[in-house]
């Protein structure tokens, strides 16, 4: 199978689990499963190859100019952990639909960890290291979703947080590094950089690269000092914790680490850092796990310790500690993911994981005592077990290991290290399973049915198999050092073998049992001992740190953002204004290259009224309806400086837009004082004017220096007014533009504007829904009402104008394509036309007569344009193409049919929707309780027989 | 000719920008109109000035008005109506809640009142 479909089943499949929650728990469960063993077939089919030592690749190219390609590889490396992550991934599905409460959602749960297994091959099987970014972020943020599947508990969130906190800090790290590798290397492809290994260790940037690198990977993997993010994470339903942190998630960093080893590994740099941080995880992590009582964070720490002696092992740089940690990557995932799932299992049955409420099991659940026990014995490094062959191999590693140039370093930790592993295997199988049969279980256990305990045993099965006949393995692994050694190392000439002699590594694995057993045998004192100390505590020192930064991040939140608006728009314009200035006095203008242009009075007398009226509005802004009128005369002026200025589809638009914005501040400014108070000191006036009149001055410079000047290039436009007519088929240009040639800005600006629309529909909604309402209703006018709010000349005449108007809007929209017009102003126009109804007759009577809701007609404009737009894919041309033909119908003249009229017919829908909407609801604020709706559109009304005295004290108000 | 526009186009500014900087939010709404129109008005200009040449293709002419800025401000002056709108609507929500029509958020908890 291709792997772009091992890659691409988890995620497609995770859209199934939820759709088939409804099904039930069983078919939710099995559509999950036969998807990931789907992918393990599919990844099975590719053994041959690997085996004969092939290769497998597959490629897109996504963003080559970024070398970001969507390239896939899969050799013994990459197989190896695919076959572990969908391999236990299986088990874990199998699993996870026994242990999910009834209560848990569990399409939600499979739906997460099909994400991440998804996204988990995608790392071990990029070949693409931004593309291996990208699952990694994945990994990061799906298994924050995994951790803190349990939303109800607050350990489950905090977890999650802390696991993303940590995790994407060390993703933000590796992304520099691997930048920067890539640099090095001149490619971002895998198969490219591991060629490139001198080339790569010679470069200054190595170690900044292998720093940030390892900086990921040490987070991923729970390495010291970032190793406490991981049992803080076992807050996750168990089946998480089984597989992020057996097979999975930690073993990421592990993987990177191996992967990039040719490369990065055998420098004094890399043995190092590794080799100490592994060292100091793996002692750490074993002592922490001894103490803990909790099951989970007991096999967490574990795992810590674990994750730490395999990264010692790849940080020795030889060949043969490469050997060795492949195969414990093998053996730790399985017996940690069986001990995972015995410790959900005892947890599931006897209703807790505290080992000290635990104890004589071993009667109780015999099955489970069974798997539990071999799988702690193999941790242990017990012989005939898988353990104990990759413990010995990592301890004959240590042996020829020499860090701070003390012999003896390496190898006593190690032993140590071994020592403490032994001794929680031991206290996790004693205190849980051993022992007297107690009464004060929380809950009765029992060994659960077979689906819970069958996974685990399977593990068992392995770990006892690859434990006595190690050399079924060996090819294998033989196969996956291999790959990960490339061509800076040969694998080593050395078997798997249970005895090997009377060598150091066998005494130190004696010294670790033996001495396991003996603190086992103190292990009371040696408790009391540890409880009495003061031991620096992860998560409040994490929360600390978090709380300090949010500190910060608020301080100076609070001081820049201060609520203060007049003062950002302070700091705006004087920035604008000093940038711009900065810009003209380092840059060079050159001469002016255009004449003006001859002025006559009416442009004079133009310019004099817009003068005026914009001096007038400054001046008198305090009285806000002159103000208003001011912004009128401004607007109209400028409609007409548009038509001047040869721009008649302007100057349409401006003056449209100008009818309906005056209408709407009419709207708001019933509601709102019809004055502004002097507050501001004259000293801030004076200071206000001052920057308003230097960023006038500098707008001027500006528009007065770019009008005297040609374009530096010849401007597209000469395109577009070459083009319209042959192209397009229509003879006004800026038409054109809009419906065809940039029919997609287009298409864009309808659909903002339908959202503006919504967004004022949503607000109108929230404040007529909250506290506002009742002040609303209740409202006293503080302007006198008219008598006759709804007088007949009006509603006559606007009913009587209504079809002239209809009419012009369709007149307007029909020879927009070739004369100045379209679906923009016939949609404006066609609101004015309408707005004028509820203005006469009133909200009420309007909106009784509307048929189509405004938000269906917004979306029926958007729908047309976008239907429009994909028509033309149907004869392959792409998005929006427009096309057009002259058609004869006796006994009209010849006409043009384009299908750009048709786009514009969406735009006019929008724009009618969009005003409407917008105007509707500001009206529907208007409305009061004391006023009755009225019917009629016209209060006084001759052809009605009602008495008027009848309404005399009721009609004073409406819209 | 060029003057001229250019002049306004500066006037348009700096009363825009004296308007925004006001403490109610009605000026600051105008104030932000004004700087519409001469933010729109300078795309436009962009063009260069062009007298008796609408950019509607005749057997007559040979030179056009530039038909690009033209087309950018016609779908800038719709969008800026729907900005306005939702730029009122958030003023007049915060009003009716508040009875405040303060720009700037007020020291003290107590609404000093709308009314001048």
């Amino acid at each position: 199978m291709s792997l772009f479909f091992i890659v691409a089943l988890p995620f497609l499949g995770a859209l199934l689990p939820g759709v088939m929650n409804a099904a039930g728990r069983a078919a939710c469960a099995g559509v999950t499963f036969v998807v990931t063993l789907m992918a393990f077939v599919g990844l099975l089919t590719n053994l041959p190859a690997v085996l004969a030592g092939q290769v497998v690749t597959a490629r897109i190219d996504w963003m080559p100019q970024l070398g970001l390609n969507f390239t896939l590889m899969l050799d013994g490396l990459g197989f190896f952990f695919a076959f572990l992550i969908l391999g236990i991934g299986l088990l874990i599905i199998a699993y996870g639909r026994h242990y999910l409460s009834r209560n848990d959602n569990m399409g939600e749960f499979f739906t997460y960890l099909l994400l991440f297994q998804g996204a988990m091959v995608g790392i071990v099987l990029s070949d693409n290291i931004l593309l291996l970014l990208v699952f990694w972020e994945l990994t990061s943020l799906s298994s924050f979703l995994l951790i803190g599947y349990w939303k109800h508990l607050p350990e489950g969130r905090q977890g999650a947080r802390m696991a993303l906190a940590v995790t994407g800090m060390g993703g933000l790290a590796m992304i520099g590094g691997l930048m920067m590798l890539g640099q090095i290397a001149g490619s971002y492809e895998l198969s490219v950089i591991l060629q490139n290994r001198e080339a790569i260790q010679a470069d200054p940037l190595y170690t900044p690269a292998l720093l940030l690198i390892l900086l990921g990977c040490f987070t991923k993997s729970a390495q010291f000092p970032f190793h406490f993010w991981l049992p803080h994470a076992m807050a996750a339903p168990t089946p998480v914790s089984a597989y992020l942190h057996s097979a999975t998630m930690v073993k990421a960093g592990i993987f990177l680490m191996a992967r990039l080893w040719p490369v990065l590994s055998g420098t004094p740099e890399w043995f190092v850092i590794v080799t100490t941080a592994g060292l100091v995880t793996m002692v750490l992590g074993a002592v922490i796990a001894l103490f803990k009582h909790d099951l989970k964070a007991l096999l967490a720490f574990s795992t810590v310790s674990h994750l730490g002696l395999i990264t010692m092992l790849l940080g020795t740089g030889t060949a043969f500690g490469v050997f060795a940690a492949v195969f414990h990557i093998l053996n730790h995932a399985t017996f940690k993911a069986a001990l995972f799932m015995s410790a959900g299992i005892v947890d599931h049955e006897a209703k807790t994981r505290d080992i000290r409420q635990l104890g004589g099991l071993r009667h109780l659940m015999p099955v489970t005592f069974v798997i539990a026990t071999i799988a702690a014995l193999s941790m242990a490094g017990i012989p005939l077990l898988n353990g104990f062959l990759s413990k010995e191999m990592m301890l004959e590693a240590t042996t020829k290991t020499v860090l701070f140039d003390i012999w003896w370093l390496v190898p006593a930790l190690a032993t140590f290290g071994s020592l403490m592993s032994a001794a929680y295997c031991f206290r996790f199988i004693g205190h849980t399973f051993l022992g007297p049969r107690r009464d004060d279980y929380p809950a009765q256990p029992h060994d659960p049915n077979p689906g819970m305990w069958m996974p685990p045993a399977i593990l068992v099965v392995l770990v006892i198999v690859i434990g006595i006949a190690p050399a079924l393995a060996e090819p294998f692994v033989k196969l996956v050092t291999n790959a990960v050694l490339g061509t800076a190392a040969e694998v080593p000439d050395k078997h798997i073998k249970i005895w090997h002699g009377l060598i150091p590594a066998l005494y130190m694995s004696i010294v670790a049992i033996i001495g396991g057993l003996f603190v086992m045998a103190v292990f009371k004192p040696l408790l009391r001992f540890w409880e009495s100390r003061a031991r620096p505590e992860a998560k409040p020192m994490f929360e600390g740190f978090v709380e300090g930064i949010a500190v910060i991040a608020r301080f100076v939140t609070h001081r820049l953002h201060n609520g203060a608006f007049t003062r950002y728009a302070m700091i705006g314009f004087v920035t604008i204004v000093a940038a711009g200035y900065h810009a003209w006095v380092t840059g060079t203008v050159g001469d002016a290259t255009r004449a003006m242009q001859q002025v006559g009075p009416v442009p004079i007398a133009g310019w004099a009224m817009l003068v005026a009226a914009t001096c007038g509005l400054v001046i008198l802004h305090r009285n806000r309806f002159l103000a208003l009128m001011m912004i009128g005369i401004v607007g109209l002026m400028v409609s007409v400086g548009f038509v001047y200025f040869s721009a008649p589809d302007l100057a349409m638009t401006q003056f449209t837009v100008e009818v309906v914005t005056i209408i709407l501040l009419l709207l708001a400014l019933n509601f709102l004082p019809k004055g502004t108070p002097i507050e501001s000191t004259p000293l801030r006036r004076v200071r206000d004017a001052s920057v308003a009149i230097i960023g006038g001055l500098a707008t001027f410079a500006l528009a007065f220096h770019y009008m005297l000047r040609d374009a530096v290039t010849t401007p597209i436009s000469e395109f577009h007014l070459a083009n319209s007519y042959k192209g397009g088929g229509g003879t006004n240009v800026v038409n054109v533009i809009l419906v065809d040639f940039r029919g997609f800005d287009t298409y864009g600006e309808i659909i903002v504007l339908g959202i503006a629309a919504l967004l004022i529909y949503a607000l109108t909604e929230t404040l007529l829904d909250g506290p506002v309402r009742r002040k609303l209703l209740n409202r006293v006018p503080d302007q006198p009402r008219a008598g006759d709010m709804h007088p007949m000349m009006m509603v006559v005449l606007t009913r009587v104008t209504m079809p002239v108007v209809l009419l012009v809007g369709f007149y307007i929209f029909l020879r927009g394509h070739n004369e100045p017009g379209g679906g923009f102003i016939s949609g404006l126009i066609v609101s004015i036309a309408v707005v004028m109804q509820y203005m006469a007759s009133g909200f009420h009577w309007a909106s009784d007569r509307l048929r189509y809701p405004y938000h269906g007609v917004i979306g029926a404009g958007v729908l047309i344009a976008g239907l429009t737009g994909i028509g033309s894919w149907f004869v392959t041309k792409p998005f929006l193409t427009s096309d057009f033909t002259y058609v004869r119908i006796p006994p009209f003249n010849e006409f043009e049919l384009a299908t750009a009229a048709l786009f514009d017919l969406g735009v006019f829908l929008a724009v009618v929707g969009a005003v409407m909407l917008s105007l509707e609801s500001f009206s529907r604020l208007a409305r009061r309780a004391n006023v009755e709706d009225s019917e009629y559109p016209m209060d006084i009304d001759p052809s009605r027989d009602d008495p008027p005295d009848a309404r005399a004290d009721a009609p004073t108000g409406g819209g | 000719m060029e003057f001229l526009v250019a002049s306004a186009i500066g006037l348009l500014t700096a009363a825009g920008i004296y308007l925004v900087l006001r403490l109610r939010t009605f000026p600051v709404i105008l104030g932000i109109s004004l700087l519409t129109y001469a933010v729109n008005v300078f795309l436009f200009v962009s063009g260069r000035l062009t007298v008796g040449a609408p950019p509607v293709l005749r057997d007559t002419l040979t030179s056009y008005a530039d038909p690009l800025p033209q087309a950018l401000v016609l779908t800038a002056i719709v969008i800026s109506f729907g900005m306005t709108a939702v730029v009122v609507m958030i003023g007049l929500g915060a009003f009716l809640n508040s009875e405040d029509d303060h720009i700037d958020d007020q020291p003290d908890e107590t609404p000093t009142g709308g009314q001048p």
